[in-house]
């Protein structure tokens, strides 16, 4: 179920330049239901800025009834999102749409995760629950930039972990399609979240594959009603579109129009 | 006595705040988050005779205590709002406004005609203000001859009363709002969006793909109050008043200005809980104001 809880801040930290990583607890976390879900953070009481930010959920602990959200402070919102310390309440609406499918992988069955970017946060939590049910997961992960890299520790952990970068500061020179070259197709499923760009070579490169891709678009509402998210899908025979907040965020591959 | 209920040409209202059209999709969203029959009313999104895709993304952008968007009327079409959505939300004990839009004047005599039959719309808003559509809707909405001209062809169809939403991108609302209640118009909800855009700093270009889009929220509250206080001295039909509407304070004004009930848009997308909270909220600003019932505060600016 949707809630709005007033969530407290457990911790705050800087993981590469301008990603941070924040920990909030609350009862909304014995609501997430699957991986790749996401939550609508007002990063403010007043009404500047006005709109909510949709962040994806990287981790959650059902224990201590909290969860852990990665984002890049790029604009006005996430900027005042970082400056959040411990003990802050922040208001946050979710869980929102719908994550991975963790069922379409069967245990000693092989995945692989490909995130790029601030795409790369959901595959975390999915990485765990996958394997914690018996999936090998293989991790590529693209960056632009060593700078702005992370997690490679906490991936691998749970599997092999391969890192692109597109200047070549860190792992392979180039992008995740550089690496998915290199490795054996003799997988069961692959996951994606990241950039259209890179979700659509990754779709091309691994057609014949079962596959979930996790889609980004400027949202309003997050809960469906406001129609600013929508996507068109490759259905053209009746316009068919999806919401990508509520129909989505994840999609089976080659739903969307990309 | 119910210190909230407010009765308007067609709708008995046991409070005055209904969430806006556009801002609340037909429901559904939000009837998943608390009991829809709270509401005073709801204003169901535009339904067009066709189905609509809407406009490209992106459709919708930040901005200084506001937002755009250009939507761009999506919305399934006559027939599946008439099969689906109203059917739906007749489970709630609330009355339906229905938005009726269209690109000529057949089309909306087409759509007033078959969604004013339906049990729980008591109400039509007319719309012919909506800046992010090529042809219809505006055009409609900037000429006093055109708005009087198309409210009289839809009252002569509709089952129900007809409301008329005004849009805010004109020289002197007063002259349109005069035409509508000419043409026989038995209400006026008023504003729509104020047509704005938004560049990207980095590229210097448009950030909504329409290039321009609908102005909503807090920013634009003033000139909604503004006009919902001009349009109030020249009409003798009821407005309902909306625009920036997101907080208990801000109906106590609308009402002061001339509206006798109000919209929530724009807010809606910040707090879903906001119409109710607001409910929740109206008795006891009452009392600090020292009112028995809120429709002594209707106009209390200009009285």
């Amino acid at each position: 179920m949707i809630i709005q809880d007033r969530m407290k801040v457990t911790g705050q930290r800087k993981i590469a330049k301008n990603i941070f990583e924040l920990k909030l607890s609350g009862k909304l976390v014995g609501e997430i239901n699957s991986p790749g879900q996401f939550v609508h953070i007002r990063v403010s009481d007043s009404f500047e800025p006005m709109l909510r930010r949709p962040i994806s959920i990287a981790s959650i602990n059902d224990e201590k009834s909290e969860m852990t959200i990665i984002y890049r402070a790029e604009g006005r919102g996430t900027t005042l999102l970082s400056k959040k310390v411990e003990g802050e309440e922040v208001d946050v609406l979710g869980p929102l749409g719908n994550g991975f499918p963790v069922a379409e992988t069967a245990e000693g069955e092989t995945a692989v995760l490909i995130g790029g970017g601030i795409g790369v946060p959901p595959l975390y939590e999915l990485s765990k629950q996958l394997t914690a049910k018996g999936v090998k997961c293989i991790h590529i992960l693209g960056f632009q930039t060593a700078d702005v890299s992370f997690y490679e520790e906490e991936f691998n952990q749970l599997g092999d972990t391969y890192i692109a970068t597109v200047d070549g500061t860190k792992g392979v020179a180039g992008f995740v399609t550089n690496v998915m070259e290199t490795i054996n197709d003799d997988f069961a499923t692959y996951y994606s979240c990241g950039p259209m760009p890179m979700l659509n070579a990754v779709q091309t490169v691994y057609a014949e594959k079962k596959g979930f891709l996790s889609f980004e678009q400027r949202m309003g509402c997050g809960i469906g009603a406001c129609f600013a998210c929508v996507c068109e899908t490759t259905d053209k025979s009746d316009e068919k579109y999806v919401k990508v907040c509520s129909d989505g965020p994840v999609f089976p591959a080659g739903v969307v129009s990309i | 006595m119910n210190r909230l209920a407010v009765e308007l040409p067609g709708l008995r209202l046991k409070n005055p705040i209904m969430p806006a059209s556009g801002c609340f999709g037909f429901g559904k969203e939000y009837g998943n988050l608390y009991d829809l029959s709270q509401l005073g009313a709801i204003m169901i999104k535009a339904t067009t005779f066709e189905t609509r895709f809407g406009n490209p993304t992106p459709r919708v952008a930040e901005t200084a205590s506001g937002m755009l968007n250009a939507i761009g009327l999506q919305n399934p079409g006559l027939q599946g709002v008439m099969e689906n959505e109203l059917p739906w939300l007749e489970q709630f004990d609330v009355p339906i406004i229905a938005n009726v839009a269209g690109t000529e004047t057949a089309d909306y005599i087409e759509v007033a005609k078959t969604i004013s039959t339906a049990p729980n719309v008591k109400a039509l808003e007319l719309n012919i203000s909506c800046p992010n559509v090529k042809c219809g809707g505006i055009t409609f909405g900037t000429d006093p001859q055109q708005a009087q001209d198309l409210t009289a062809a839809v009252k002569e169809v509709s089952e129900v009363p007809v409301y008329v939403k005004l849009s805010p991108n004109v020289t002197d609302i007063k002259e349109i709002a005069k035409a509508v209640e000419a043409g026989g118009a038995d209400g006026i909800t008023m504003i729509n969006t104020l047509v704005g855009m938004r560049l990207d700093q980095k590229t210097g270009r448009p950030i909504i793909a329409n290039v321009t889009g609908g102005l909503s929220g807090p920013a634009v509250k003033p000139v909604a109050i503004r006009m919902v206080y001009e349009v109030s001295q020249v009409v003798s039909i009821p407005i309902i008043g909306m625009g920036g509407v997101a907080e208990t304070a801000d109906v106590i004004d609308f009402l002061s200005a001339g509206a006798s009930a109000v919209a929530v848009g724009t807010a809606n997308f910040v707090d879903p809980f906001i119409c109710p909270t607001i409910i929740n909220e109206l008795p006891a600003k009452l009392d600090e104001l020292g009112v028995e019932h809120i429709s002594e505060l209707i106009g209390r600016s200009h009285r």
